[in-house]
């Protein structure tokens, strides 16, 4: 008789003395299932340690200048090449990823849980309250997102924690519609009506009750969410709106002379995309198998 | 029904009004306005030329009243004159919405005809690599930034075909040849990452679909009646798809900033950036509300349709 | 015999004909080929679009660019030599002997493009708005013409400008690009009809304007000078984003861009057309300058000043910047190659301008350490443009760096950023200037004391350099102007620092080669009347 015993069994029976810890299990298991989403993982885990190892990994300082080697094609000095500084194109890109997770983490972070926030306080309040909280959400919808991005920036200046500020502003109403909705059907749970009637505060149900029945889709609108972030600052940076120069970040380096040189340094050009790409999609693939495994029914607009 | 739609039209009145309080709020509070913009520059500048061009374009009135005259002149659909070329503004914008409307469309039509099928043969074929192609060819697509490949585009074109196309916009009916042959790359551009959306929409309704009940019965029952199921199964699914296909086109109308820089097209977008560069209120304003209208717009033609199809919704 | 005689003098005769004409040959094909061609459309790229139409009040040079064409002038720079002034309407002059009256003869023959005459109740309209604008008129440059008592038009031929003091520039100053001449009649109508209407006495007429779009004009038939415009047409293609526009020259969809471009895209220009294109360069009448607000502690102290400039190595800053940015020489307060041009020997005689860089920044260091403020650190605000603000930018703090003060730069978009600078916000700044006619008048006025130049973002206050600039400006004799703006020079830039030169700006125009008749001048607002140019075939 073949037995075909699942891998993840068979190794725990090759190594019953010391059995594998549960969250190495879990994730495999999700490896297993979700092999695109694994895939996007593993990414997003290479892109936080080369971040954090940024100094020991990167071959140049980001903001040192080299006239002499301007605009040098990708050289074994150079693996990526130069800009129109003579700053090491590999280097900047290294440093870069330090900004698009600090901009991509700390606005969907920030973005999505107010946006948890106003989602859940809407539909548990109900009524008027949430017919207002409704109405104001449609508005800054509605509202064009650059615009609002337009008028933060000119209003506080460029530079990292403004751009933060800028992309968390529209991402806010997006997620309080979506998590509204799931929100709704907690709130019709026999429990919170206990609750009520048992004494408990509003902030009490909201964090302890309402809240963590919509982990679900807070996580899933959270890591689509640093994905958008790090679409959106590249760009607003491409803009002139974003970072400012001689920081290193992605979008920024497509600005100016990336386009203006694309004929004769396509490096300048390609790179950083391909980096921005490379990013969101390691995001996109996470998000999509985290919302397959906690709640394939969410429609994440 | 009728309620139903009454309550809807009657909503979209305070979101309008609160878009417009926030527009007007919003470009006052940022630093500087036109006249310095446009007086700064010059050897000769001072408060004189400053105070008499303010007076001039009615800036130095209360702001309420400021407000106030710009709405009733919104409500009777005089959209005023552009602060910075003292044109009509309605002119101006009609100029932009032709460009704008059929990028807009022909991005529509790249999408739909990319995502449908794509979406609904990856659903069909779920878990097998023709599904994982699918997806990731759908997450690239909203992964790349679409300025991003539009200017790859113009590397290959230029690097390749030593060819690049026509800066100039003519309309479609006075050159179709040379109007095609600019906006077919923006276009794919930005439709191939409105098909990602649409595309990943599409999969995951008709799987939703899928799974009831009456079609799992159907599918047991044969191959016969399996595609008379597939055709309801996508009629279902298609209600999502609509949504973000509408919604996506809202968008687009004045959103392709960056798109319209690097394609260098005279749309809404790139009118959008340069008068909030310049401070040209009355235009920010009115591209505002004319974005935020459309968008509104569609956002209850889909309540309607979701109305009509599930009563339940109604009573809400 | 007599026949005989005859063949070898004819055939001599036929030698030295034949001679003759094969050595005139060269001469007479080249003489051809320059010939100037009648015909052609001229398509420019312009990267800004004009406002109004009104030349009075605007101050871009996208108004100047598609509309300049249409619109005579009194007086205009001479499109072959940029330092002479000819007259446009202007057929003569007469300066009276003690420089207050200057008298105008008008040329007989100029009509409006709807056929009325121009005479001189035109010119006095047209002037009176510039200098006397009435109430509700902006008139931007007015300030230029303070000088000026009245102008008058005693006959249809003759105007008259009398002036309250001798002023060495005033000539020039009437060559202004900007002093359009309009039609009496219409400015008594109304007087802010030419902000959206155009009509002219100009070589070009105008035809239409689809706004984001492009402009087109057409050869006026009545032009007075006969013969020209050689052009049918004209067409000015809006294109803002460089990139684009570059790839429009470089597909020979437009024949040239009038402002000028970065070092790289003459270079990828002239790879991809290479004997199609041709490329005229000059020293521009731009420049980026370093305001300290001298409000600020430690920037009123003159010794700080003194070592931010002196830390510059303005000569290698020359040479690799001018490589990637539209800067190139080192000049002080005029550009190089004109009349009053800083000489070489003045020159190396201002801090920063030293070549041994070493020993200046010692003394920089030194200086920082006598005021109290080693290990000084601020925030430079930049404005938000690409080119050429980005690499200065860049190459201002790099340098700064090398003297042990660290600076970290503050991008402020362009709007807010005259606020800004206008309310005495800022430490150090970016302040830059362009002049639309090379004149010492022009340049200098921005570093007049606060309470005279309100434009002057380092807030000082120096009656010394104030007296010097009256000086100059009323200094009849060009060798004792020269001595006063010397003066002003030495005190501006060495003695008190009040402004940090960086780089003169670098006019970059690659052209197609079919483009003639235009010769480059250091501001790309002279010049753009188009009535000397033609297209080759």
């Amino acid at each position: 008789m073949m037995q075909t015993r699942p891998p993840i069994a068979a190794v725990e029976q090759a190594s019953r003395a010391r059995p594998l810890p549960r969250w190495l299990r879990g994730g495999l298991r999700f490896a297993r299932r979700w092999p695109l989403g694994a895939v996007g993982a593993a990414i997003i885990v290479v892109m936080i340690l080369v971040a954090i190892a940024a100094p020991l990994v990167a071959p140049y300082h980001p903001l040192e200048t080299d006239f002499a080697a301007q605009f040098s094609p990708p050289t074994l000095a150079h693996w990526l090449g130069t800009d129109a500084f003579g700053r090491d194109l590999l280097s900047r890109l290294i440093y870069g990823s330090r900004t698009a997770l600090l901009v991509g983490f700390v606005s969907a972070f920030v973005g999505a849980t107010l946006g948890a926030l106003i989602g859940v306080a809407s539909a548990y309040f109900g009524g008027r309250i949430d017919l207002l909280m409704q109405r104001l959400v449609d508005l800054f919808l509605a509202f064009p997102i650059i615009i609002l991005a337009l008028a933060v920036v000119s209003i506080l200046g460029t530079g990292v924690s403004n751009v933060i500020m800028a992309i968390t502003v529209p991402m806010i109403p997006n997620c309080a519609r979506v998590v509204r909705a799931s929100a709704l059907a907690v709130r019709q749970m026999p429990y919170v009506d206990a609750a009520r009637a048992a004494g408990y505060g509003h902030g009490r149900i909201i964090f302890r009750h309402m809240l963590p029945n919509v982990m679900a889709p807070y996580l899933i609108m959270l890591t689509a969410y640093v994905g958008q972030a790090i679409l959106l600052e590249a760009s607003l940076s491409f803009l002139g709106l974003g970072v400012a120069e001689p920081t290193a970040a992605w979008g920024l380096m497509l600005r100016g002379a990336a386009v203006e040189f694309a004929e004769t340094a396509p490096w300048l050009a390609i790179f950083p995309g391909l980096a921005i790409s490379l990013g969101v999609f390691a995001f996109n693939l996470f998000g999509d198998a985290l919302r397959d495994a906690l709640d394939p029914k969410l429609r994440v607009l | 029904m009728h309620r139903y739609m009454l309550r809807r039209l009657l909503l979209m009145l305070p979101t309008l009004l609160g878009v417009a309080v926030l527009v007007f709020l919003l470009m006052r509070v940022v630093p500087g306005d036109i006249v310095e913009m446009r007086f700064a520059e010059g050897q000769f500048f001072n408060a004189e030329l400053v105070a008499k061009e303010r007076a001039r374009l009615g800036l130095d009135r209360p702001l309420w009243r400021q407000f106030l005259d710009w709405l009733w002149g919104m409500v009777r659909l005089d959209f005023g004159l552009s602060m910075w070329s003292g044109n009509p503004i309605a002119h101006e914008i009609a100029l932009r919405l032709q460009l704008s409307l059929q990028l807009a469309l022909m991005a529509t039509v790249v999408a739909v005809l990319l995502a449908i099928p794509l979406g609904t043969l990856a659903a069909l074929r779920q878990d097998t690599w023709v599904d994982y192609v699918a997806r990731v060819f759908a997450i690239a697509g909203l992964a790349m930034p679409s300025f991003w490949l539009g200017i790859v585009m113009f590397i290959i074109l230029l690097a390749v075909f030593h060819w690049i196309p026509p800066m100039v916009f003519t309309p479609l009916w006075e050159n179709p040849w040379q109007n095609l042959a600019q906006m077919i790359w923006p276009a794919l551009a930005v439709g191939y990452r409105f098909s990602a959306v649409a595309m990943r929409m599409t999969r995951s309704a008709m799987l939703e679909v899928l799974r009831e009940d009456y079609i799992r019965t159907a599918r047991a029952k044969g191959l016969w009646q399996r595609l008379i199921v597939k055709r309801h199964a996508l009629k279902n699914a298609l209600l999502p798809v609509l949504t973000v296909i509408g919604l996506e086109f809202a968008f687009l109308l004045g959103g392709l900033v960056v798109t319209e820089q690097v394609f260098n097209l005279n749309g809404l977008g790139l009118l959008f950036v340069q008068s909030v560069a310049r401070r040209d209120y009355t235009l920010v304003q009115a591209l505002v509300l004319l974005v935020a209208f459309v968008y509104i717009l569609v956002n209850f033609c889909v309540d309607l349709l979701y109305g009509w199809l599930d009563p339940r919704l109604r009573y809400q | 015999m007599q026949l005989g005689h005859n063949r070898w003098c004819q055939g001599w005769l036929l030698a030295l004909a034949l001679g003759v004409v094969v050595l005139m040959a060269p001469g007479l094909f080249v003489l051809a080929q320059e010939q100037p061609r009648s015909g052609g459309e001229l398509i420019m790229a312009v990267p800004s679009e004009p406002p109004s139409y009104d030349g009075h009040r605007e101050e871009t040079f996208g108004l100047i660019h598609p509309i300049a064409p249409f619109y005579s002038l009194l007086l205009r720079v001479d499109p072959n030599d940029y330092t002479k002034v000819v007259g446009d309407v202007a057929e003569r002059w007469t300066v009276a002997d003690d420089q207050l009256s200057y008298t105008f003869t008008l040329r007989k023959g100029v009509t409006f493009h709807d056929g009325s005459p121009v005479t001189a109740k035109d010119v006095k309209a047209s002037y009176d708005k510039i200098i006397f604008p009435p109430a509700g008129v902006v008139s931007d440059r007015q300030g230029q013409y303070t000088v000026v008592e009245a102008v008058e038009a005693p006959d249809d031929d003759t105007v008259r400008f009398r002036l309250k003091w001798p002023s060495a520039s005033f000539l020039l100053s009437l060559a202004s690009p900007w002093n359009f001449i309009y039609k009496a009649d219409m400015l008594a109508k109304d007087m802010h009809w030419y902000e959206q209407n155009i009509m002219g006495s100009g070589p070009f007429v105008f035809v239409e304007h689809v706004r984001g779009s492009h402009l087109v004009g057409k050869r006026n038939p009545n032009y007075w000078d006969k013969g020209k415009p050689y052009l049918d047409g004209y067409r000015a293609l809006f294109i803002t984003d460089t990139a684009a526009r570059v790839a429009t020259l470089k597909g020979e969809r437009a024949h040239i861009e009038f402002r000028g471009l970065a070092p790289k895209q003459r270079d990828e220009i002239v790879k991809a057309l290479g004997a199609k294109a041709t490329v005229q360069e000059s020293p521009w009448d731009c420049i980026l300058m370093v305001t300290m607000n001298h409000e600020k502690k430690p920037f009123g102290d003159p010794r700080v000043r003194r070592a931010l400039t002196l830390a510059l190595d303005r000569y290698e800053g020359s040479r690799v910047l001018s490589q990637i940015a539209i800067v190139k020489e080192v000049a002080g307060v005029q550009v190089p190659g004109t009349p009053y041009a800083t000489p070489p020997e003045a020159l190396a005689g201002l801090a920063g301008y030293g070549t041994n860089i070493e020993a200046s920044r010692q003394e920089a260091r030194r200086l920082l350490k006598e005021a109290g403020v080693e290990g000084l650190s601020f925030t430079f605000k930049n404005r938000g443009i690409p080119m050429p603000y980005e690499p200065l930018g860049i190459w201002l703090i790099d340098q700064w760096r090398k003297i042990g003060v660290n600076v970290n730069q503050e991008v402020i978009e362009a709007a807010a950023y005259y606020k800004v600078l206008r309310a005495g916000e800022h430490d150090v700044a970016m302040d830059f200037q362009c002049g639309y006619i090379v004149d010492p008048d022009l340049d200098l006025y921005k570093f007049l004391s606060v309470d005279r130049n309100p434009s002057n973002y380092s807030r000082y206050s120096d009656r010394v350099l104030d007296e010097l600039y009256d000086k100059q400006s009323r200094a009849i004799n060009p060798e004792e102007r020269k001595q006063y703006i010397r003066q002003f020079e030495k005190r501006l830039l060495d003695e008190e620092a009040h402004y940090i030169m960086t780089l003169q700006w670098q006019r970059i125009i690659p052209h197609s080669a079919k483009v003639k008749g235009w010769k480059i001048t250091p501001s790309h607002y002279l010049n753009q009347q188009l009535d000397t140019v033609w297209l080759a075939e």
